[in-house]
């Protein structure tokens, strides 16, 4: 789970990572107020939205006067923001945030991460820092520090030090820096974060560190210990399809194509996709019913698909483990029923109560395109896909 | 012999009197699963389908001599209930939980180091399917009815995957020696490179179908496992060459979020490594059966 840039800066100040002063608006005329609150002649005013890549997007600015930042937050406020990391929609401003404009002299990049290899907490590090993660491990990649922490154990005061000097910083520096380390290691331990990210950590005029940026992710299998993070969450940065699945145990992703998935397992979900694919068809969604799935949640599965307008034709392809075949057909039926569906559905059912489960599809007498195996599953969805565009 | 479960392994259910755990060890030993009892904090002393619970996990090994459990328990007190098994001296432990912290996964992990080699717990799992060998034992809660006894190894991250291969197989006539489900969480007990090492020294394993998808190292370092040190052949697909960088696609590890994590630079990395890839899914079993008729040939 991702929260904002302010939250983020909050948790950090909280455990001891200098930031800069700001403060949060929700109008333009908020926006103008904190401004003169700050004080100064100078402020950066930067649109609230879960990516990365808001500079180049035009969400953040450098405002030398009150009218400035007024101004600019009037053309950001309900704006889709569409960033390199966003897709075409964007996500909407709803929150800015306005802070002192701080004097760089020199932009670090820092980073915490959950590493699958050492299956331990990584500090990843830079002294080149400013540019998203992913460019620095193409363009600057022998600039990257990395480092992994023993949970036994947690950050050694010396391997932050050494990390410090490895960044070439010098004198009071090093003792920021490892206090900073120190303080993301423990926002990142107590808080159950997944990612931690300071980028830029910059170097001011007068030679001290301060977070310009934050970032911060969730384990979403540790909110129910996290009630404080798990409050956070802000539905307005999520897709309003992916979340409203999510409140009824369904996995979906949206996707660009027309055929329309309702799977169970991720991993047959994704293969099925994959299938897809290969059969000269594109996918609309991924969409994991999970397990033991009541005929009420495929039906639920059936809007969830059917709110993307570009679905042509449904493909449910189930191997039942802990599922029952006769329930997803069931709730297939009730589909048909309940919806008033005219789309065609082809439907391939494998696994415990199958032939329970096939007898309900063939008595139904509602014209399911049946299938065998996934293969052909997948190619008579893609087929019939395209006779209805023909 | 099969890996890792037989007829003989004495098993235990760690949260066996839940609805789910209790579902599951009905199958399990209706299937001919050597269940032995049962754990369930408070509930010590009771007996559930025919065999006897315990308050902890020493205890019902001090009693039955249970060798391998089956960790049933909800994600807030499912890494205890691994610990727990480990201290005990449990061998092999299964967790089907889904939705487990990550760094309760980290803890677990590194809690397990603590015991030398000759006593240290192998973890399978978590949030994956189980593991079965066909006609003799499982713990888990896949459908046990589609598996066919044999000699095909199979390890993978996904349940419906692994379903889906064995069908095909069997299909074909190909049966399974074990199948053992990986899990789908960014941090599980053991690789796939782990389960690789067991299947080359079975005796009564002669091939390996493995299942990965996006996201992590693990596929990576199987392929140069499988390289350097197996004699015998394996099979491999990896799912989610659809699926968008950055995404998770429903399981907590099958995220894109690193260089060479992508399904085709998977398939590259264990093609370079000699393994052979099965172009789609449902070529699984085909690509099998292919290899095996090639080894025949060639012996």
């Amino acid at each position: 789970m991702d929260i904002h840039e302010y939250q983020a800066k909050e948790i950090l100040a909280r455990f001891g990572v200098p930031v800069p002063r700001g403060g949060l608006a929700y109008s333009p005329e908020q926006a103008g107020y904190r401004a003169r609150e700050l004080g100064g002649s100078a402020w950066v005013v930067k649109a609230q939205i879960h990516s990365g890549g808001r500079g180049a997007a035009g969400g953040v600015k450098l405002c030398r006067s009150e009218a400035e930042v007024q101004e600019f937050a009037a053309t950001l406020f309900g704006r889709q923001l569409v960033t390199k990391q966003t897709d075409a929609n964007g996500k909407g401003v709803y929150r800015l945030w306005v802070e002192g404009a701080s004097d760089i002299k020199q932009e670090l990049y820092l980073g915490f991460v959950l590493d699958r290899k050492s299956e331990r907490i990584m500090i990843v590090a830079s002294a080149h820092g400013g540019m998203e993660i992913e460019d620095l491990a193409e363009n600057d990649p022998n600039s990257l520090r990395r480092m992994t922490i023993d949970p036994a154990v947690g950050l050694s005061e010396f391997q932050a030090r050494e990390l410090a000097f490895q960044l070439g910083l010098k004198g009071g520096q090093i003792a920021q820096m490892v206090n900073i380390l120190r303080a993301c290691y423990r926002a990142y331990r107590d808080l159950d974060a997944m990612m931690v990210e300071i980028n830029p950590l910059v170097i001011t005029g007068a030679g001290d560190l301060v977070a310009l940026d934050a970032k911060m992710s969730f384990d979403t299998n540790a909110l129910f210990r996290r009630p404080e993070i798990a409050e956070l969450r802000d539905r307005s940065q999520e897709d309003p399809r992916e979340s409203t699945a999510g409140d009824h145990g369904l996995a979906y992703v949206g996707l660009d194509g027309d055929i329309g998935c309702i799977i169970n397992g991720a991993g047959l979900a994704m293969a099925t996709m994959d299938m897809i694919k290969l059969a000269g068809g594109e996918p609309a969604n991924f969409l994991d019913i999970g397990g033991g799935a009541s005929p009420e949640r495929v039906v639920r599965a059936f809007r969830t698909v059917l709110a993307d307008r570009n679905v042509g034709v449904i493909l449910v392809n189930i191997f039942a483990g802990i599922n029952r075949c006769d329930w997803v057909a069931q709730g297939v039926v009730q589909a048909y029923r309940e919806l008033g569906l005219t789309l065609p559905v082809v439907v391939r059912l494998a696994g415990t109560n199958v032939e329970e489960g096939r007898r309900i599809v063939q008595e139904s007498g509602l014209p399911l395109i049946t299938a065998d195996t996934l293969e052909d599953a997948a190619r008579k969805a893609v087929a019939t896909r395209q006779k209805i565009a023909a | 012999m099969a890996i890792l479960i037989t007829e003989k392994t004495r098993v235990i259910v760690q949260g066996m009197s839940g609805r789910i755990g209790q579902f599951h060890a009905e199958d399990m030993i209706k299937h001919g699963t050597n269940v032995v009892g049962g754990v369930t904090p408070g509930k010590g002393g009771d007996t559930l389908l025919g065999r006897p619970l315990f308050n902890t996990v020493r205890e019902a090994v001090e009693a039955t001599g249970a060798e391998a459990s089956l960790v049933f328990v909800p994600p807030p007190f499912a890494a205890d209930a691994i610990m727990e098994a480990a201290d005990a001296g449990i061998k092999t432990a299964v967790c089907v939980t889904d939705g487990i912290p990550s760094q309760d996964m980290m803890k677990v992990k590194r809690f397990l180091k603590r015991y030398p080699a000759e006593r240290k717990m192998r973890l399978v799992g978590p949030n994956c399917a189980g593991i079965i060998s066909p006609g003799k034992g499982f713990m888990g809660i896949m459908p046990p009815h589609i598996y066919m006894p044999g000699r095909v190894g199979i390890v993978g991250r996904s349940g419906t995957l692994g379903y889906e291969a064995a069908s095909q197989m069997k299909a074909l006539g190909i049966g399974v020696s074990t199948s053992v489900g990986i899990g789908g969480d960014p941090i599980n007990g053991s690789s796939f490179r782990d389960i690789l090492e067991l299947f080359e020294a079975d005796s009564e394993t002669d091939a390996v179908m493995m299942i990965g998808e996006i996201g992590g190292p693990q596929e990576a370092e199987a392929a140069i496992y499988a390289r350097d040190h197996m004699t015998k052949p394996v099979v491999a697909y990896i799912a989610g060459l659809s699926a968008p960088k950055g995404r998770k696609m429903g399981h907590a590890g099958a995220i894109i979020s690193a260089f060479g994590e992508s399904a085709q630079e998977k398939v590259e990395i264990l093609s370079a490594a000699g393994i052979t890839i099965a172009p789609n899914p449902s070529a699984m079993g085909d690509t099998m059966a292919r290899v095996l008729g090639t080894r025949r040939a060639a012996a």
